[in-house]
């Protein structure tokens, strides 16, 4: 991709997005729409295979990752509503695709992966105009959307552009949460302990909404929180953007 | 091939979780160990640089790695280093013995070495009547109170004040109690001050080998390195086979980003270079250098070429420091020498990935080890390839314990998930029972449960996302 | 007579085949060492950085030029009120020390014997060691020493105050730099070293605390010779 605006995109909505946050994945589809580009969503499609390919069962994750490429032939870029998801078809199918007969293939599709806050400021350059009224949030960076896709600062910039939005950063912004995949069911004492932590730090800055790019952090934090009973709430950054910049 | 018992994790962790007192420590030395670092590091791109030097460096080291030993054992000769080689521990203690009872040596003091503890050498070495002592004020703590250490930089960094000032006034001889930092100080420097004197014979480890000049490079703050050095008449050292460098000049990033990652310290008060016994004009330094080669299974990680990235390691501690995991649990939950990020990957390549399956699962896989390794050592990405590797034997694999920790329940798990996830139809219903009919399922049904420990159930849409799309005619092909 | 070497004859052999049968594994990285090279500085910057990075860690200094040094050290010592001072007789700056030292106060002691003839008296009773340096280090603070027949080893370790003599114009910019100069790639004594403070340890608490097994107080006096 060269930078210039593209006219279609593929949308990747990722399996937790399909089951757990629909709208975030349908917010998602709306601004890509909005900007000007025309959404292509592949029917078919199901699960990047990072479970499996985390666990070492990479037969398995390659089965499906095979089954996922296959649905985005076209020379397009392919959006993400996950870090998470599109660090591992960015980052992660090269290296599980080594050496495999589809390896150029699979590399070739790898190039066009984009997270969705990255596509929408690093390639569209989104303007958005805040219609809501004011709240405070707080901001949770997924760990694979830091450290594998680079993603530091894009959604912060979105947001930013949200008069009516107060960003109180958490003291340790950058400290996973704890989801970690099968490891919050397979160390959960570890994993209750960080997801603990993270929520009390959400709470200490005295925000009413966590935003953040991945639905398995969102899954673990949410589920803290009702475990608690807080007021504070969780959202999809799709989803925020979206609710507050169209016009009702 | 026997069977070994496995070791989990997840129970040291949960049992560490509930300690509070160690918990506070623990954040509190972290935290203090983040920003100093971070301090030493104000321009990114001058970080990189050294990282990538330090990375290629090492890098190099490694790809040399036969003749750089061979050349090191050759310079070491030629300065009167006398160098030996031990591919076990066993090997190595029986090496050390036999050095010390050469010289009818009943003491040894020791710098602080972790391929010390790796041997147990101090277990060993009590056992056939010789006392090595240790001379590092946080490893002289926990040896104490019979402990070993929990960080592979800071080894009491699990002790309060008055834990220390307590042991102190009861294993020191006319020791009042005083939680005065300076005072205990004070009071280990004199105990340790006569062992220096009396000891006949010092051990140290090495940071840095160098195979040019033949010369042993140690990085301490408080001298007893130099103490255990310079002061016995016999100097031993042991050295992972993994710790030589080409030139000295090599020498020079890699101690500048060691110290920096480490404790956040631009350089540390004495890097002593040792390049042979005393001279033959010289007053005072021992009379005998030796080092001790130990392969204790190295050898093995070396011949994997993704793995062997394990082996660029520096002992720096970052990795330890940024974990999320280790922050909370502590260095003793690993249950192993090396604690942290690298022991996670260290460990189980050589005990044996099957024996340590449960550990090399207790990461979320978060990044930030490998973000602040100075040697860029990919410590997710090889976590992923233990994980592969504990649960499959591969064709030309070299792992220790590969396949052991495979399960006909797991793997069918996958293979079902997998059965489902590739045929869009099967999706199509999965979905449509989990959207109608998954807050049926029950909080305490097994796995769920440990989720639910913590979380209430995750609980999906009325309707998936692939479901709206395909109502609203928004879905293609 | 010489230890007898104690390896399993064949743990070499195994050990280096083991190595050796993993193969090649590709092309060796380029060293770029472009970080290190910019670390430069003139010189008077460079007397800068270093006073900087060593009072940071407890150093202290004695300013003094080419001709008052040795009183500016005589002074120290009587200020402190020291019984004694170890130095080295054979040494530039031991010799230059000794001859400018007016009788009374402090006692010159000469470290002109092995250790093995005065361990007891080192150990005990002497307040400070006073050594020369063969130079410094700007980017981090540090003096570099190498300890031989003329000023041994302990004496910048044992006595509980050590007092160094520094020249302004040895500081190099780096350790690396420093290692080029010196020409310590090719020849190295049995001993050298970087010292950048007191002895130190933050063991306990994190908590820093001096004087732990080496000196509890460095003192550096900086000779300015920049002309």
């Amino acid at each position: 991709m060269n930078g210039t605006k593209p006219k279609k995109v593929y949308f990747y909505g990722t399996c937790l997005v399909d089951l757990f946050f629909p709208d975030a994945g349908m917010a998602g589809i709306q601004l890509l729409r909005r900007a000007g580009v025309e959404v292509v969503f592949p029917d078919g499609q199901t699960c990047c295979g990072q479970p499996a390919f985390n666990c070492g069962y990479w037969e398995e994750a390659r089965d499906v990752a095979r089954t996922q490429v296959a649905l985005f032939p076209e020379d397009l870029p392919v959006i993400l509503p996950s870090g998470s998801c599109a660090g591992m078809m960015k980052v992660h199918y090269p290296e599980l695709f080594h050496g495999q007969p589809d390896e150029a293939k699979v590399r070739a599709f790898s190039a066009r992966v984009y997270e969705l806050t990255q596509f929408l400021v690093e390639v569209l350059d989104v303007q958005l105009e805040d219609l809501g009224e004011p709240v405070k949030v707080t901001w949770h960076s997924s760990c694979h959307a830091v450290r594998d896709l680079g993603l530091k600062g894009e959604p912060q910039a979105l947001i930013g552009q949200l008069a009516n939005v107060e960003l109180a950063p958490l003291t340790r912004e950058y400290e996973c949460c704890g989801f970690g995949g099968t490891f919050s069911v397979r160390h959960p004492e570890i994993s209750g302990a960080m997801i603990t932590d993270k929520i009390a730090d959400a709470t200490a800055t005295g925000a009413s909404l966590v935003l953040s790019t991945d639905g398995g952090c969102l899954m673990n934090v949410n589920g803290a929180l009702e475990a608690k009973s807080s007021k504070l709430k969780v959202q999809h950054i799709a989803e925020f953007l979206w609710e507050r910049t169209r016009a009702r | 091939m026997h069977a070994e018992k496995e070791i989990h994790f997840r129970d040291a962790a949960a049992k560490a979780l509930l300690d509070p007192q160690l918990r506070a420590n623990f954040r509190r030395a972290m935290d203090g160990l983040i920003t100093k670092r971070k301090a030493q590091f104000p321009d990114p791109r001058d970080l990189q640089d050294l990282r990538d030097l330090s990375t290629a460096i090492r890098s190099r080291s490694l790809l040399c790695l036969p003749e750089l030993l061979e050349q090191l054992e050759a310079s070491c000769a030629k300065n009167g280093i006398k160098v030996h080689w031990a591919e076990t521990c066993e090997q190595a203690n029986q090496l050390i013995l036999g050095l010390l009872q050469a010289k009818g040596a009943k003491t040894l003091v020791k710098g602080k070495s972790m391929v010390s503890e790796e041997m147990h050498l101090n277990a060993f070495l009590e056992s056939k009547g010789i006392e090595a002592l240790e001379s590092d004020l946080g490893e002289y703590i926990i040896q104490l109170d019979g402990e070993t250490p929990s960080h592979i930089i800071m080894p009491a960094i699990h002790k309060n004040k008055d834990q220390i000032a307590r042991q102190f006034s009861q294993k020191i001889k006319d020791a009042k109690y005083t939680e005065d930092v300076d005072e205990l100080t004070a009071m280990a420097r004199k105990v340790l001050r006569q062992k220096f004197l009396d000891a006949d014979a010092g051990l140290s480890g090495v940071n840095f080998a160098v195979a040019e000049t033949g010369t042993l490079c140690l990085v301490e703050n408080e001298g007893n390195g130099r103490m255990s050095t310079h002061v016995p008449p016999l100097h031993i050292a042991v050295m992972g086979l993994e710790k030589v460098v080409a030139r000295l000049e090599d020498v020079a990033p890699l101690y500048a980003i060691l110290t920096r990652s480490a404790t956040g310290q631009a350089v540390s008060t004495y890097f002593n270079l040792i390049t042979g016994p005393r001279g033959a004009d010289e007053k005072d330094g021992p009379q005998e250098v030796h080092l001790v080669i130990l392969d204790n299974g190295r050898s093995r990680i070396y011949a994997d070429p993704q793995l062997r990235a394990t082996l660029r390691c520096i002992r720096c501690g970052a990795c330890m420091n940024h974990c999320p995991v280790y922050t909370r649990v502590g260095g003793h939950a690993y249950e192993a020498i090396y604690p942290g990020p690298i022991g996670k990957i260290l460990t189980p390549q050589m005990e044996g990935v099957g024996v340590r399956h449960d550990l090399i699962h207790g990461s979320s896989l978060c990044g930030a080890c490998g973000e602040v390794c100075p040697v860029e050592i990919p410590i997710p990405e090889i976590l992923v390839r233990l994980r592969r590797e504990a649960t499959h034997d591969d064709v030309g694999s070299t792992v220790a314990g590969r396949g052991t920790g495979r399960t006909a329940t797991e793997d069918w798990a996958w293979r079902l998930w997998a059965g489902v996830l590739k045929r869009p139809a099967l999706y199509r219903v999965a979905t449509w029972f989990a959207t109608r009919f998954g807050r049926a399922l029950p909080a305490n049904a097994p796995l769920i449960r440990n989720w639910t420990q913590s979380r209430t159930k995750p609980v999906p849409a009325r309707r998936s996302l692939t479901e709206r799309l395909r109502a609203e005619g928004v879905s293609h092909e | 007579m010489s230890s007898p070497n104690l390896s399993a004859p064949d743990s070499r052999t195994a050990i280096l085949g083991r190595l050796r049968a993993a193969g090649d594994s590709g092309a060796l990285p380029a060293l770029d060492t472009a970080v290190l090279e910019r670390r430069q500085w003139p010189a008077a910057e460079r007397v800068t950085r270093l006073r900087k990075g060593m009072e940071a860690v407890h150093t202290e200094f004695l300013e003094a030029t080419p001709a008052d040094w040795p009183a500016v050290v005589r002074a120290f010592c009587d200020r402190e009120g020291l019984k004694n001072l170890l130095y080295g007789p054979t040494s530039e700056a031991g010799a230059a020390l000794a001859a400018a030292w007016a009788p009374g106060g402090p006692e010159l002691k000469p470290y002109d014997r092995p250790v093995e003839a005065f361990k007891q008296e080192l150990f005990g009773d002497i307040d400070a060691g006073f050594t020369g340096t063969v130079g410094g280090v700007a980017e981090t603070g540090g003096l570099l020493l190498m300890p031989g027949s003329a000023e041994p080893r302990l004496m910048s370790l044992v006595p509980p105050i050590h007092i160094a003599l520094l020249r302004a114009s040895t500081i190099q910019d780096s350790f690396w730099s420093a290692v080029k100069a010196l020409g310590w790639g090719h020849a190295l004594p049995p001993n050298a070293l970087m010292i950048s403070g007191p002895s130190k340890t933050a063991d306990i608490e994190q908590t820093l605390a001096y004087g732990v097994h080496g000196p509890k107080r460095l003192i550096v006096v900086l000779v300015d010779d920049l002309k």
